[in-house]
């Protein structure tokens, strides 16, 4: 059968450097004396421990579970016992440290009881989404996304096609090339599973025309099946999502939306590993395949790595030949350099570059743009990189998202051409940070303005009471002489009363309504903001007990209800971010 | 052990704006080369002059913006600009010709505006039309192609007439200059002559363009051709502007062959060619987006064609680059490419 294939925009053919990592088959890394596990491995909330320090796991038992519908386990790569629960660093491009679980391996690697689930085609998909959601599987491609939610098609959408992604662009990485090599049929075997999970009539497996082995493998084990093994023709960034999905067929991803919505999910070939081990065989997420290569190694190869081993006892096994000019994790393209090599692999490690100094582009001084269009000849997304890069210098964040920022992939094209030797996507970076950050300023501003707010309506209510106060006493020495009077004194001061309430809840309702528009923010900016709203509770809080004593103080019981109404609503609000959608 | 950690991409595949500049120099190379063979000495004067101006008002500047002389003056920009200004000067032109030209190019059409990279203008054509319409007398001090009917200077002559303006004994500048073959026929068109009369009249016109620039035109071209073969310029803009030159020529032609010279005379005679290959393909002061440099071009091609046969000047290449220069940013605000995954 022959697929007509489409060709995305720009892109490029950088140098591959996979032979170096693919001349020897896979074998299994060291069992390390120390494995450190992070909370956070994937997109969305981080798990929450379920082990207490000096407890015995064994390997594969669950030592965190998921928190919230975003989140992931984590399970014991090995067996051993917990020996701190703490920060350490982890892989991130910025160097952080992250709450992580520490195991000290005892060597016995022994297994929990592992239950594998029969006939998967007699299995419910929400029994298999609900088996995979506790093996622990996210993306195993890089971005690390829950695997199950992108098993759980809203209803009413039909899912055409599933495509699993064994494009493998980058350079240097082979990781999924030896996987396909050498366990195409657990792949296979995860294919099915995902598409009966997902109810897809087509299943396309697609892989670059620069990894041929793959190709035979896959299409020997694709025999006697209906599954579609397609070459793509080699050029960088195929593998990104949007990218293959077009190149396949021809559908152009809105780009504010998701691929379930034009009947397309996309897996990565490893994730879909994963998942047979997880349902046939009862394992979780506790290893995968990781890429070592680079100058600064005697001997690259592909290793199955348990989750948590340090990097630099990863490399060691490789033989270090050279000092690292730097070390990478993920390709030369979109991988980010470690500030230290002793942070755990992950389940989104998919390779480790030790690179000598003629693996990186030396730092060689930046020119100004000299407008020559390079960039935006290359970019994938047809942007204009250079002109997003004159505005992100500038700091003009709105002109920049006219620019359709937030639709650059950071795939690097742009940078890679320039011939300025700008470094372009760390512009955009910067950008897109300072967007999200004057979105949360935005946010704490509104936060302060209501609050002056409130404190101004409650000065003059303040001032109002007393001055009712004074009336009525007034009006008691004055007595039946005055009568008529004072009642229509009193009516006067309670009217003032209800006006200054009715505006105390008008601003109410617009502080709702802010809140309300709030929760448009994706994960990232929900918890930045959620973080912010916390911070300012528990300010207003403090700041509350230094008013406190003025503010309750000549309150009556009906005002105190009031408020404390209002607070619980107030509470209600911030506690409510909105549910995650099934798709996200 | 603490790591370098910088941000991806990790490695670049670019060739450096020095190289780039670098290879537009190689490309220009041969046709300079044979125009000086065809026209004397005074064109690589001519072309030594600018080089040395543009290198040491380049530093000046970089001196007095405090910028890293060393790295912008290796950045090979000045020389193009240097070599496009020698190539556009008449060849016996006094040695403070093409020094004011360049100073002005440098100073005021590129480093007033923040140097490499920020000048709306080319700056070269800049320092050009600045001297053609300050010095419009010496500016027609074209010298007669060798191979015409005139005199020539050596090496020592040419010299001493560069910088003394002193001629050897009894030869009169009129002897060694002649004008352009555009600027001829457009002083015979006024007196009513036919193109063909003009052309079989005059020794200065070859078989399809002038006599001699013909062939250094070819040069160009071929120059040209490799820029394009080595990716350093896109097909668009030479394409553009050489064929909207010819097709409204053609079309002129075809109405009537006695007033207008043809499309092939157009694209041959001039800086057509030049223009086409190496001075509208400027990226900085050109248009970026790909639609925007056929827009780009095409402006060129035709403001050339219309002020070469109804304005005031002969050629006017290095007017229709400005003025689209003025145009560019529009062109390019209208021309973005619509943005994967975004409907119309
Ligand atoms: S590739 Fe670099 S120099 Fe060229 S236009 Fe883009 S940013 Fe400017
Ligand atoms: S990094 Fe962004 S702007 Fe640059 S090529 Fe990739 S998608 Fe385009």
């Amino acid at each position: 059968m022959m697929r007509k294939l489409f060709k995305f925009p720009g892109g490029l053919h950088p140098p591959q450097h996979k032979e170096e990592s693919t001349k020897q088959s896979l074998r299994a890394a060291i069992l390390p004396k120390r494995l450190v596990l992070p909370l956070h491995q994937h997109i969305g909330e981080a798990a929450k421990p379920i082990v207490t320090i000096g407890e015995r796991v064994l390997k594969g038992q669950m030592i965190a579970k998921a928190d919230g519908y975003v989140s992931a386990p984590v399970h014991a790569p090995t067996s051993g016992i917990i020996h701190a629960i703490d920060i350490f660093p982890i892989p991130h491009p910025s160097g952080l440290s992250a709450p992580c679980i520490v195991i000290d391996s005892d060597g016995l690697d022994e297994w929990c009881q592992r239950v594998p689930q029969a006939e998967y085609q007699y299995t419910p998909p929400s029994h298999l989404r609900n088996l995979i959601r506790n093996a622990g599987i996210v993306g195993l491609g890089g971005a690390g996304f829950p695997t199950f939610i992108k098993l759980n098609p809203t209803p009413g959408k039909v899912i055409d096609t599933l495509i699993i992604n064994g494009v493998e662009c980058e350079p240097y990485i082979t990781c999924d090339d030896m996987l396909m090599r050498e366990r195409a049929d657990e792949i296979i075997s995860g294919a099915q599973i995902m598409r009966h999970a997902l109810h897809a009539d087509h299943v396309i497996i697609a892989i670059e025309d620069n990894k041929p082995q793959a190709l035979e493998a896959m299409k020997i084990a694709t025999r006697g099946t209906d599954i579609e093994v397609i070459a793509v023709p080699t050029k960088y960034p195929q593998g990104g999502e949007k990218q293959l999905i077009w190149v396949l067929t021809g559908k152009e991803c809105p780009s504010d939306g998701l691929p379930f919505q034009i009947g397309i999910v996309v897996h990565n070939v490893a994730t879909a590993a994963a998942v047979h081990r997880a349902i046939n065989l009862g394992e979780p997420l506790i290893s995968r395949i990781v890429t070592v290569t680079g100058s600064a190694t005697q001997q690259p190869a592909n290793l199955e790595v348990l989750l948590g081993t340090p990097v630099n006892e990863l490399i060691e096994q490789c033989g270090w030949k050279d000092n690292p000019d730097r070390i990478i994790v993920g390709g030369p393209m979109m991988g980010f350099a470690l500030h230290t090599p002793s942070v755990p692999v992950v389940k989104t490690t998919n390779c480790v570059i030790a690179a000598a100094q003629k693996d990186v582009s030396p730092p060689s001084p930046v020119m100004p743009c000299i407008r020559c269009g390079e960039c935006a000849a290359a970019c994938p997304v047809s942007l204009l990189p250079q002109q997003m890069y004159w505005h992100a210098r500038a700091k003009e964040f709105d002109k920049i998202q006219d620019y359709k920022l937030f639709d650059c992939i950071e795939c690097g094209c742009c940078a890679y051409v320039c011939p300025s030797n700008i470094p372009l996507v760390h512009y955009y970076r910067f950008a897109k940070t300072e967007i999200w950050a004057q979105e949360r300023e935005k946010e704490k501003a509104n936060l302060a303005r209501q609050r002056h707010e409130a404190r101004l309506a409650r000065i003059e209510r303040e001032k109002q009471e007393r001055e009712a106060r004074a009336a009525q006493k007034k009006a008691a020495a004055a007595e039946g002489k005055a009568s008529a009077i004072a009642a229509e004194r009193q009516a006067e001061v309670q009217a003032a009363i209800e006006r200054a309430k009715s505006r105390r809840d008008q601003q109410r309702g617009k502080a709702e309504q802010m809140w309300q528009q709030g929760g448009r923010y994706n994960n990232e900016k929900e918890k930045q903001a959620e973080i912010q709203a916390a911070l300012n509770r528990a300010k207003e809080k403090k700041e509350l007990q230094f008013t406190a004593p003025k503010n309750i103080e000549n309150l009556t019981p009906a005002q105190l209800q009031q408020i404390e109404e209002a607070e619980a609503r107030r509470r209600r609000l911030a506690q409510a971010t909105p549910p995650p959608t099934n798709n996200e | 052990m603490s790591l370098f950690a910088p941000s991806s991409p990790h490695y670049h595949g670019m060739t450096p704006v020095s190289i780039v500049m670098l290879r537009v120099v190689l490309a220009l190379i041969p046709g300079a080369a044979l125009y000086s063979w065809l026209f004397g000495w005074g064109v690589i004067f001519n072309i030594g002059l600018c080089i040395a101006t543009a290198y040491i008002s380049e530093a000046l500047m970089l001196a007095l913006r405090q910028r890293p002389i060393a790295i912008f003056l290796s950045d090979n920009s000045a020389l193009v600009t240097a070599l496009l200004i020698g190539l556009a000067l008449p060849p016996l032109a006094p040695w403070w010709l093409p020094v004011l030209g360049t100073a002005f190019a440098m100073v005021f059409a590129k480093h007033i505006y923040g140097g490499l990279g920020f000048n709306p203008f080319n700056p070269a054509m800049i320092g050009y039309v600045v001297v053609l319409v300050s010095f419009p007398r010496e500016m027609t001090s074209w010298a007669a192609p060798l191979t015409a009917d005139h005199q020539t200077l050596n090496f020592t002559q040419t010299l001493a007439l560069v910088f003394s303006g002193a001629l050897p004994h009894g030869l009169h500048i009129d002897a060694l200059t002649a004008a352009t073959p555009l600027d001829t026929l457009k002083t015979q068109l006024h007196l009513n002559h036919s193109v063909d009369q003009i052309m079989s009249a005059s020794p200065i016109f070859g078989a399809i363009g002038g006599k001699g620039w013909e062939w250094v035109n070819l040069a160009f071209l071929g120059g040209g051709l490799w820029l394009m073969y080595k990716k350093i310029i896109s097909w668009h803009v030479p394409v553009a502007t050489l064929g909207s030159l010819a097709l409204i020529a053609l079309v002129f032609f075809i109405i009537d062959p006695k007033l207008y010279a043809s499309p092939l005379f157009h694209v041959a005679s001039g800086a057509a060619i030049l223009g086409a290959f190496f001075i509208a393909t400027d990226p900085v002061s050109g248009a970026a987006t790909l639609k925007g440099r056929l827009i780009f071009g095409t402006g060129v091609g035709l403001l050339t064609y219309i002020i070469r046969t109804w304005g005031g000047y002969p050629d006017a290449v290095a007017f229709a680059v400005l003025l689209m220069n003025m145009a560019a940013p529009t062109i390019d605000h209208y021309t973005q490419p619509r943005v994967f995954g975004h409907q119309e």
